[in-house]
């Protein structure tokens, strides 16, 4: 399931409605919030652009992906756009399996591949500045280690 | 044709979406890129440096050397920063 949206989502609400009908044993999740610091920055304000369509082309290429590659139950990728302050959820993913080991890496490949294929940017407010965040190499790398391994 | 701008791309050219008709010569995502930095200073400043511009087309990542039609839909960006 996708869900690209600006409202916000409860993250207990979510899991509940992945926990299946005694067939799920596993439920792995991530959740990501906005920052209110970076190194020695303050930054006040987030805002998340897209390419609606695109969006949910990639991320619904993405969670093929996983299913694919592990045996899940049910997944879940929630999204949001819009302007966000520190705190505020901007990304959940939940995977559910009968085993933790599968839910567990399907998770983290999510996570890992959306970061690097969905089309999305952050735009960062730190006093009267705004900048766009620069894609990190790490970003890369860590989808990157998904292309070989299972 | 109709082309796209996101993120800082769409602020150095002014444009966040525009339907342009597809010169005859330009038959390539690469030849779109240098038509379109003829056509003002805000294009040619956000296409200065093309290591930090992605594209899509038709909503698929795409390199320089695919082809085009008028039909296509374009996107123009930097490399993305979600999750």
């Amino acid at each position: 399931m996708i869900r690209v949206q600006n409202e916000d989502f409860d993250i207990g609400v979510e899991m509940t409605a992945l926990s299946g009908n005694g067939d799920v044993g596993a439920l792995a999740s991530f959740v990501g919030l906005v920052r209110g610091q970076e190194g020695d920055e303050s930054i006040s304000a987030m805002t998340l652009e897209h390419y609606p369509g695109m969006t949910e082309k990639k991320l619904a290429e993405i969670e093929a992906e996983a299913r694919n590659r592990w045996p899940l139950n049910d997944c879940l990728i929630i999204h949001r756009y819009g302007r966000f302050e520190p705190g505020e959820r901007i990304v959940m993913v939940v995977t559910a399996s009968s085993h933790r080991q599968a839910a567990l890496e399907a998770c983290a490949f999510l996570i890992d591949w959306l970061k690097t294929s969905a089309p999305f940017w952050k735009l960062e407010e730190r006093g009267d500045n705004k900048d766009w965040v620069e894609a990190r190499a790490a970003d890369d790398q860590a989808a990157e280690k998904w292309a070989t391994k299972k | 044709m109709k082309l796209l701008y996101f993120a800082w791309l769409k602020q150095k050219t002014g444009i966040g979406e525009e339907d342009i008709t597809l010169p005859n010569d330009v038959t390539t995502l690469g030849a779109l890129v240098d038509w379109l930095k003829t056509r003002g200073p805000g294009y040619g400043e956000a296409l200065a440096d093309l290591s930090v511009v992605r594209f899509a087309v038709n909503q698929e990542f795409s390199q320089l050397d695919h082809p085009l039609t008028d039909a296509d839909e374009v996107a123009l960006f930097p490399p993305v920063t979600g999750g």
